[in-house]
């Protein structure tokens, strides 16, 4: 049998369909408690650690089963169907951001200390970037680590990190070497560090994962706490944002085949003018344009994907889908609001939180412009 | 929408409009309606914008905001003088709704609209003298609070869908049924309300009422949450053997459908002007940001990404502005442009959530958290969209003006 795609297995298959169930079974009923408390309970991580769902992308050595990319992706998917976008983004930011930074780049030391409790979902990670005045900027942040003796003494400010409040180790972004791309390096700070505070943003969308502003004052870390080489994090940065971009691109994909599936059976039973709204010209062309956008999203997705893991260079088709892909899923919610009329807008309906959870997709991870600006380069310009 | 239609000429005349002077007219705005904006601006800047954040937070404003505008006559800016209003014309509280928007929180503007522009101009019109004395003239002093009811949960863009019904027993009306998405619903002293009192009868089977909300069956069934417009009451009320007399009949039985078509006309209008003075406060906003905010070692502004779109946005703002002047100057008149009011209504409501869309782009991270303004005008935006009649409404009225 072919592998679907060209790319899953029947054992990705099998996987799936496990997935789902424990998705649907563990995390859907308990969205809209979530929602409404603003916060998932740390016992998902520990649940899925158990389950084995946090260490597709690891080797046994480490608690893991993989290395799959292929299985985490279908994990990434079926997330995603979860609805609750901020459930997706607080296991995204720890299973490929925080622990796969220690995985990619760090040493059989720092893979016991970090990695290994994070497969187990008993500690959660998290990744910091972006800074107060420097977003898309990533050559610009300024958070600066000096070497003292044995250590790293961190000055600084972070903002917007998914998990940076929850996370018991943070994987920081730090200048550490000259002005521009080269003096970057990757530093991990532990929670109770002291000198390292955080304080939770609140976001119109996302409301159940923890979007932190982290703060470093004279935070002072052993030397042993760099990731890889020193004034090297740039490039090890622009390395996992490949990843990072395809599983938010998998993930808008997913969300918007989701959405969209709402707003079409809503239609078919919501009457107006003495039949359904599905029967309306206006509608089914719409859907039927949804529908078409979206088989070309994923598509590009998977293309993406299995030049990813090919090991080819995929960074033009990554920063495509991820633009696409994740503007198409805000497009559709906006528009699956839109087929729901004034309930669309009443809280009580999921369709509102469809729309503002995907709205961050155009913006974390790199925003559109970003994207357009990278395949412009590819492309020599 | 057909009957929409119909009464395209039937109700010319029923707006005072001011007699314009000149025969070329660079501006709808008389110096008159100038010095209106200025002083409804510092009122809005004074009394309201401070509170904006509270309110948001408290998903409600006080009621003193009515009796404050009241006092300052904006709530009677379109009445004649006799019931207290200033006499003045359609344009002037087009102002008002533009200057209230500036205020930050949508939900304020919304409410202010319902009071001025939607549940009294029928009782100013359709009304007997008793009822204008009864309602209308607190209504303008801000100390009776209205709200309209028309949409039912079987009947939002299918108006002639109203299954709520009203019944004659002796002299009296017997009114059952339900109302939903009730802006100031929670909080109003009357509802002016569509109910159905001839099943056969088709368009010609509506009337409207003037319901005090103190009687008995009436009732507000539940508070609805929405995702924007925070600071506005917005309610479902279930309606159980409201008995009213006679004169709570407002205009003439049978009559409702074409009176609610005519009501509908100026809310679109007045709705989409506040929605764009909105969108202009974000530009302006966007702009400000974009020569503030540095990323590659220069403002983003000088961007072409960026500063491209913001003159697509400026430029789509413009041309929804025009197009509901233009709409609004003839209404004014006295004209009924039904297709022009849909066309502004539409092309706004596009452009104010493209604008929306686009600021929180620009703004980014920023854009998307609670802790600036963004994201409200974000979430507010959307509900022109569907509210007063959704997009796909509109399109159906303009195709329907086109013969199609």
């Amino acid at each position: 049998m072919e592998p679907r795609f060209e790319l899953f297995t029947e054992e990705h298959d099998a996987f799936r369909v496990s997935a789902r169930d424990f998705i649907q079974r563990e995390i859907a009923p308990n969205v809209e408690a979530w929602e409404e408390a603003g916060d998932f309970p740390r016992s998902l991580y520990e649940r899925m650690g158990e389950l084995g769902l946090l260490g597709l992308k690891y080797e046994e050595a480490y608690g893991g089963s993989g290395p799959d990319y292929l299985a985490d992706a279908v994990l990434t998917e079926e997330i995603a169907l979860c609805g609750s976008g901020g459930v997706a983004a607080g296991i995204g930011g720890h299973k490929d951001l925080g622990s796969l930074y220690v995985y990619k780049f760090g040493d059989e030391e720092q893979r016991k200390r970090w990695l290994v409790p994070s497969i187990a979902g008993r500690a959660i990670g998290a990744f910091a970037v972006t800074e107060p005045d420097a977003g898309s900027d990533v050559a610009g942040l300024r958070t600066r680590a000096v070497r003292d003796g044995d250590s790293y003494v961190l000055n600084g400010q972070k903002i917007f990190i998914t998990n940076g409040s929850k996370a018991d180790y943070v994987v920081v972004a730090v200048r550490t070497g000259a002005e521009g791309y080269g003096g970057i390096s990757l530093i991990v700070v532990e929670k109770d560090t002291p000198g390292f505070s955080s304080r939770r943003i609140e976001t119109v969308g996302w409301r159940t994962s923890h979007t932190a502003e982290l703060f470093f004052d004279e935070c002072r870390v052993p030397a042993e706490n760099l990731l890889g080489e020193q004034d090297k994090g740039f490039v090890y940065i622009m390395q996992n944002f490949q990843w990072e971009r395809l599983i938010m691109a998998l993930g808008a994909v997913a969300s918007a085949e989701k959405i969209l599936e709402m707003g079409i059976s809503y239609a078919r039973e919501r009457v107006v003018f003495k039949r359904p709204l599905a029967k309306f010209q206006v509608w089914k062309h719409r859907f039927a344009d949804l529908a078409t956008e979206i088989t070309a999203a994923k598509a590009l997705t998977y293309h993406a994907l299995r030049k990813f893991v090919a090991g080819e260079d995929a960074t033009r088709e990554v920063s495509m889908a991820k633009w696409l892909a994740t503007e198409l899923d805000w497009k559709v919610s906006d528009e699956v609001l839109q087929v729901h009329g004034g309930y669309g807008y009443m809280m009580e309906f999921p369709a509102q939180r469809a729309w503002r959870d995907s709205r961050l997709g155009p913006i974390g991870g790199g925003t559109t412009e970003i994207m357009k600006e990278i395949i412009a380069k590819t492309y020599g310009l | 929408m057909q009957g929409e239609l119909a009464v395209r000429t039937g109700c010319a005349g029923i707006m005072r409009a001011m007699s314009t002077t000149g025969a070329i007219r660079s501006s709808i705005f008389s110096p008159e309606h100038d010095a209106l904006r200025v002083s409804v601006r510092a009122f809005v800047e004074r009394e309201l914008a401070p509170y904006a954040e509270e309110w948001e937070a408290a998903g409600d404003f006080p009621d003193w905001v009515f009796t404050k505008l009241g006092e300052q006559g904006y709530l009677g800016l379109a009445f004649p003088e006799k019931y207290g209003g200033q006499g003045g014309d359609y344009i002037s509280t087009l102002v008002l709704k533009e200057e209230i928007a500036r205020c930050g929180s949508g939900g304020v503007g919304m409410a202010v609209a319902v009071q001025t522009d939607m549940a009294t101009p029928p009782v100013l019109e359709f009304g007997t003298e008793a009822q204008k004395q009864e309602y209308l003239v607190p209504a303008i002093r801000g100390t009776k609070i209205a709200c309209l009811g028309i949409t039912e949960p079987e009947a939002g863009s299918d108006v002639a869908n109203i299954k709520t019904t009203a019944v004659r027993d002796g002299t009296d009306w017997v009114i059952n049924g339900s109302k939903i998405f009730i802006t100031n619903g929670c909080r109003a002293h009357f509802c002016t309300l569509v109910a159905r009192t001839n099943k056969e009868a088709g368009y010609g089977g509506f009337s409207l009422f003037i319901v005090p909300t103190d009687t008995p069956g009436w009732k507000v069934s539940k508070r609805l949450h929405k995702v924007g417009m925070l600071s506005s009451d917005t309610a479902e009320i279930s309606i159980e053997d409201v008995r009213l007399p006679a004169e709570a009949l407002l205009g003439v039985e049978g009559e409702g459908f074409k009176q609610i078509m005519w009501e509908l006309q100026g809310e679109r209008l007045v709705g989409t002007a506040g929605s764009i003075a909105g969108s202009q406060l974000l530009l302006e906003r966007c702009i400000a940001y974009a020569k503030e905010r540095k990323a590659f070692g220069k403002p983003i502004g000088k961007f072409q990404a960026i500063s491209h779109r913001l003159a697509e946005m400026a430029t789509e703002i413009e041309a929804a502005r025009a197009l509901v002047y233009d709409a609004a100057w003839r209404f004014g008149k006295g004209e009924y442009p039904v297709k022009e009011i849909s066309m502004a209504k539409l092309y706004g409501g596009l452009v104010v959530n493209r604008v929306a869309n686009h600021a929180m782009q620009i703004f980014g991270g920023m854009g998307y958290s609670m802790e600036l303004p963004v994201q409200r005008a974000w979430r507010d935006a959307r509900l022109i969209r569907i509210g007063g009649g959704a997009d796909e409404v509109m399109r159906e009225v303009i195709a329907k003006t086109m013969g199609l």
